[in-house]
């Protein structure tokens, strides 16, 4: 498996280490249990576009959201995780 | 009076007695080297044959049909194919740490002093016990294991699995560790052809010659594919000459790579493909500073399968004797290894391809007896063909049968109208048609598609990036192939951005193959074989489909079709097209065969290259790693790193006397103890404080300039995750110490942290852990130590640098930092040095009266201490359970404090930290024993907890040990029971706080 690492370039799957679904909310400290629940334990497992943390580790140890099909493992997108939306 | 013993083998006193000449030689043609003979054992028989040979050729030509004993029935088997693809041939290679199993003769080159060994014989190849088996065949059908030895289960393992294996296995491991070595590659190209056939070679071609990086991988030690096998010209010439010309413009080409004796097994993501090289596989043994194989991981953007295609059985009645061979095959041996397999044969065969054998075995001097083809209509000139050799013509026939036992004596030929004859005959060579070899499209999930006109699979979907070419993708004809692959290697170049033409294409054979559709003669007497190498039967696929398994991988499962070594390449098409036949359904109605890497079976040994042994991971060693062990310190692996565990003294028999007095030492005087495995992490910027009060569960931000703080971080489910400390080397600038084992996994938490959580902070932080020696000298004593080890000046007095303060110093006028911290619960300090430093600081400090220590001692000091470490941070307990729940901050948030706040983490009957003692002050208590109320039946539902770290500790002089004991801290003063059953411990012990020397701390502070 390769991933372009936007600050590396394409680099093999060894230099990586993966850590899970992206893009989670992290809750306010005074949001309820089952929103806390929710973010630390409950994943989707989708057949198709997946969005997920890779962290490049041997590398430039930046922390990826390596969009990817579950199906294919076809990368679709990857962007830097400080980059995301406010 | 004794005869000196001869240390030579049986296989070197083979060697040195004249081999016979090869009876079965053709004296002229084939691609062998006259002028090289080479001589190898087989059986331990002294046998001769020529350089260029495979170990099958080689003992073709001696005549050699018997090499081997079938899987399950030990039924004589033979040489069936020329290939990659021989499901039969499957010898014992070398001697010793070399032997190998389970090899191919097929694949097996020829090389000077090779022995070889037949396997699954008991007791020879000849006389063979287990072909009983054979006698039980009814006994032995599909799901025969799964019926018979299902019960009782205790019987499996003593009785019937030693019996199975006894009978029925193949090859012996080697008797050694693997003495050679093995190394990966790593390779990069445009265009990857996977094969070195007519397709592929055009492919690679084309693809060079537009300037593309091309790396070519073919199997075989030569280039060529089918063109080394048959008897036919590529542009005006032989096809070896062709072959000869194309490579050698090929090797010309500066940016491609020829990889012979290379399979490409697996096709993974992203146009990785991994790949074996059989560096020295042909050599006696691998010469100085090569390796045996090579592991080739080839990232490709485009790849050009041309990996040819495989021809199949006919299932019969007995076409699993020797002598029976593939048609292609027997023209290989004919043409390449000039070998005559045989000198009355009999061909068998649905289409033109069969009477390419005809001619071939004709030229090449053998009697054809008899030409069988299953075609009604047999085209005129092969009619003249049979006529003018003499050749029984049975048109519509089928192989009803053979007879003979170590090698084929007769055949038995039904035509379309009933009737039978019998033919005497030393070699059958049969057809049922080319199977594209698709194997590497399906890897990523492809699925085949089924053509009804070439009654063959062909590439579905391939992955991204692949096309396939010439007879893997059913182009039958060599001029057919030729064009294919030059259109493709050409297309693949385009791809990658080369202005590609294809090249022109040589002139070639163009005739299509007019046959007719073969799988299985059902009316045929005796066994009939689909799976050679896991003697799978028609009887029993049908016996499968009786028993109700529909899915063909059901089928596959309980008869174990298609799941040997060889995977089936021979076998796959042929046991779905006789199910599809029972169950009257169409082959791709059926199902399909689906192929998963590796292609063929590849060595552990092979992928793991050198990272194995001591080079699986570096070994880290500390700065004063020298320095300790010319100092007589014993080591001890913790992770990758080698630390001191303790320095032995003269007189000292026992390691435990060396711990005491390196203890004591402590307790009284002063003691140094290298401490530079402790993950440092300089964390950096603006935002560092903030960042740090998210990491950790206490509060950093309030830490002051200059001041050093115990922090504890728990991962975002509430349980505790590491723990160090935190010094405040400035407003914006923090130093983190994290325990040895977390290291790496704290930077990368706090790199998430801040990259993913907090991306508004500006903060940056990056492992110092190499770049300081870092010491811990502690002692009352300490103090004075310190002040001998820096550059004069600094104040070191208890009020200037008081517990948990650091300040910066020189050594030999090289900047260093002074931390005051206590492990040992003594008077301590921290000294970090540059590296280089380290062995200097180690040195000093043992002549200004400081005692090293070693990782035992350091244990020691800190279980007296009650403080936590691997044993307790052991990923289940909370920072609660450990004594540190007042640490968790309720100001400001942090990772993991709303999990912490579970009712589960909460509960107060959870096991807590305490200190344990035996009641006898003697009997030791061992970590991992269970804590029981005395009386209560030591059962699961009555267990009140564990023993995480014991120790005998010399201060006190009595065994002791930390534990987690349910509702611990209101016990101080009960007793427990401890039980441990695994190592034969039961004694009671005394709960009581788990800081057993100076509670108050006063030393520490002192
Ligand atoms: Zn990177």
């Amino acid at each position: 498996m390769r991933i372009p690492c936007p600050f590396c370039g394409d680099r093999g799957n060894e230099e990586f280490t993966v850590l899970g679904a992206a893009g989670l909310a992290r809750p306010a400290p005074e949001a309820d249990d089952a929103a806390w629940h929710d973010y630390v334990h409950l994943r989707d497992n989708p057949a198709g576009a997946h969005r997920e943390l890779w962290h490049h580790v041997f590398g430039c140890r930046a922390w990826l959201v390596v969009e990817r099909d579950t199906r294919t493992h076809a990368v679709l997108s990857v962007t830097p995780a400080k980059e995301r939306a406010a | 009076m004794n005869a000196p013993l001869d240390p030579r083998t049986p296989a070197d006193l083979a060697l040195s007695r004249p081999a016979p000449a090869q009876p079965c030689r053709l004296p002229a043609g084939g691609l062998v080297d006259r002028g090289r003979g080479l001589s190898f054992t087989f059986d331990g028989r002294r046998l001769s044959g020529l350089a260029g040979d495979t170990l099958a050729s080689a003992l073709l030509a001696n005549g050699i049909h018997l090499v081997g004993r079938s899987f399950k029935y030990h039924r004589p088997r033979g040489i069936l194919s020329a290939g990659t693809e021989e499901p039969n041939a499957l010898v014992e290679l070398r001697s010793g740490a070399r032997r190998e199993p389970n090899t191919r003769a097929t694949m097996a080159e020829l090389f000077e002093g090779l022995e070889a060994r037949s396997q699954n014989r008991w007791p020879s190849l000849g006389l063979d016990l287990g072909a009983v088996n054979g006698v039980f065949a009814p006994i032995l059908a599909a799901g025969f294991y799964y019926k018979t030895f299902m019960w009782p289960p205790s019987f499996w393992e003593k009785l019937y699995e030693p019996l199975i294996r006894r009978a029925a296995g193949l090859g012996r491991a080697p008797e050694g560790a693997d003495p050679d070595h093995y190394e990966r590659m790593h390779a990069f190209c445009d265009v990857l052809v996977v094969g070195g056939g007519p397709a592929g070679l055009m492919a690679a071609l084309a693809a060079g010659r537009a300037g593309a990086r091309v790396i070519l991988a073919e199997e075989d030690r030569e280039l060529g594919g089918r063109l080394l096998a048959e008897a036919e010209e590529v542009d005006g010439m032989p096809g070896p000459a062709w072959v000869q010309s194309v490579e050698a413009e090929l090797a010309a080409m500066p940016r491609v790579r020829l990889l012979r004796r290379t399979s490409a097994f697996a096709v993974l993501d992203h146009g990785v493909v991994g790949a074996v090289e059989r560096v020295a596989d042909h050599l006696p043994v691998p010469p100085a500073h090569l390796p045996r194989q090579r592991y080739w991981k080839i990232v490709a953007r485009r790849i050009v399968l041309a990996a040819g295609a495989i021809e199949r059985p006919v299932v019969f009645g007995g076409n699993d004797r020797p002598g029976v061979m593939l048609g292609g095959a027997v023209r290989a041996y004919l043409n390449r290894y000039a070998v005559r397999p045989g000198q009355s044969a009999v061909v068998f065969t649905a289409g033109d391809d069969g009477w390419r054998t005809v001619a071939d075995l004709a030229r090449a001097g053998a009697s054809v007896e008899a030409v069988v083809d299953a075609r009604s209509e047999i085209p005129a000139q092969q009619a003249r063909l049979a006529a003018r050799l003499g050749a029984r013509l049975v048109a519509g026939g089928r192989i009803t049968g053979t007879a003979g036992w170590h090698r084929i004596a007769a055949v038995e030929i039904g035509d379309d109208r009933g009737c039978t004859e019998g033919r005497g005959a030393d070699l059958l060579a049969m057809g049922g048609g080319w199977t594209p070899a698709i194997h590497l499209s399906c890897h990523r999930g492809g699925k085949p598609r089924w053509d009804d006109a070439l009654a063959a699979f062909l590439p579905g979907t391939t992955p991204p990036g692949m096309s396939v070419a010439g007879a893997a993708a059913g182009r039958f004809t060599t001029a057919a192939v030729l064009a294919d692959g030059a259109r493709e290697g050409a297309a693949a170049a385009r791809d990658c951005g080369f202005a590609a033409t294809e090249p022109q294409v040589p002139r070639a054979e163009d005739t299509p193959d007019a046959r007719v559709a073969l799988f299985h003669v059902p009316a045929s007497r005796g066994k009939a074989f689909v799976d050679f190498q896991h003697d799978v039967t028609a009887k029993d696929v049908a016996l499968a489909h009786r028993e109700g398994f529909r899915s063909v991988e059901h089928v596959k499962r309980y008869t174990t079709l298609g799941m040997a070594t060889d995977q089936g390449k021979t076998a796959n098409v042929t046991g779905l097209a006789i199910l599809a036949e029972i169950a009257g359904r169409s082959i791709p109605g059926t199902g399909t065969t689906v192929f998963r890497p590796p292609w063929t079976p590849v060595a552990i040994g092979t992928i793991a290259g050198h990272h194995r042994g001591k080079a699986f991971r570096p070994t880290r060693r500390t700065p004063t790693h020298a320095w300790a062990a010319a100092n007589g310190a014993t080591f001890v692996e913790v992770g990758p790193w080698l630390r001191a565990q303790w320095y032995a003294r003269p007189g000292e028999t026992e390691w435990q006397q060396s711990v005491a007095r390196e203890v004591a030492a402590v307790r009284n005087a002063a003691g140094i103890c290298d401490v530079s495995t402790l993950g440092k992490i300089e964390v950096t910027g603006p935002g560092a404080a903030a960042l740090l009060d998210l990491v950790y569960a206490n509060t950093i931000s309030t830490l002051a300039v200059g001041r050093v703080r115990y922090g504890v971080m728990l991962r975002e489910d509430g349980f505790v995750m590491d723990d160090g400390t935190v010094a405040r080397i400035a407003e914006d600038r923090f130093f983190v110490t994290t325990t040895t084992a977390n290291a790496g996994k704290v930077l990368q938490h706090m790199e998430f942290c801040h990259q993913v959580l907090r991306p508004d902070l500006d903060v940056s932080m990056i492992s110092v852990t190499d770049a300081w020696a870092q010491v811990s000298i502690a002692g009352p004593r300490a103090r004075e130590v310190v002040a001998g080890l820096v550059d004069p000046g600094p104040d070191l007095s208890n009020a200037a640098l008081p517990h948990m303060a650091w300040r910066a110093v020189g050594v030999d006028g090289v900047p260093a930092r002074l931390y005051r911290l206590s492990f040992s619960g003594e008077l301590a300090y921290e000294l970090g040095v540059p590296p280089d430093l380290g062995e200097a600081v180690m040195r000093r400090a043992v002549e200004l009266g400081a005692t090293p220590y070693g990782t035992e001692a350091l244990a020691v000091l800190r279980i007296e201490k009650g403080h936590p470490a691997g044993g307790e941070l052991n990923g289940q307990t909370t920072a609660r359970d450990l004594g540190l729940g007042r640490m968790v901050s309720t100001k400001k948030d942090c990772i993991g404090r709303r999990l912490a706040e579970r009712p589960a983490l909460t509960d107060p009957a959870r096991p807590v930290l305490v200190g344990l003692k035996p009641v006898d002050a003697r009997t030791p208590l061992r970590a991992g024993a269970h804590l029981f109320m005395p009386g209560a039946e030591p059962v699961t539902a009555n267990d009140q907890g564990y023993v995480t770290s014991a120790c005998v500790s010399p201060t006190l002089g009595h065994p002791i040990a930390l534990g987690l004991l349910s509702r611990g801290a209101e016990r101080v003063g009960e007793r427990v029971r401890v039980l441990d059953p695994v190592r034969g411990g039961d004694t009671e012990a005394e709960v009581c706080a788990p800081c057993f020397v100076d509670p108050e701390g006063v030393r520490t502070r002192g």
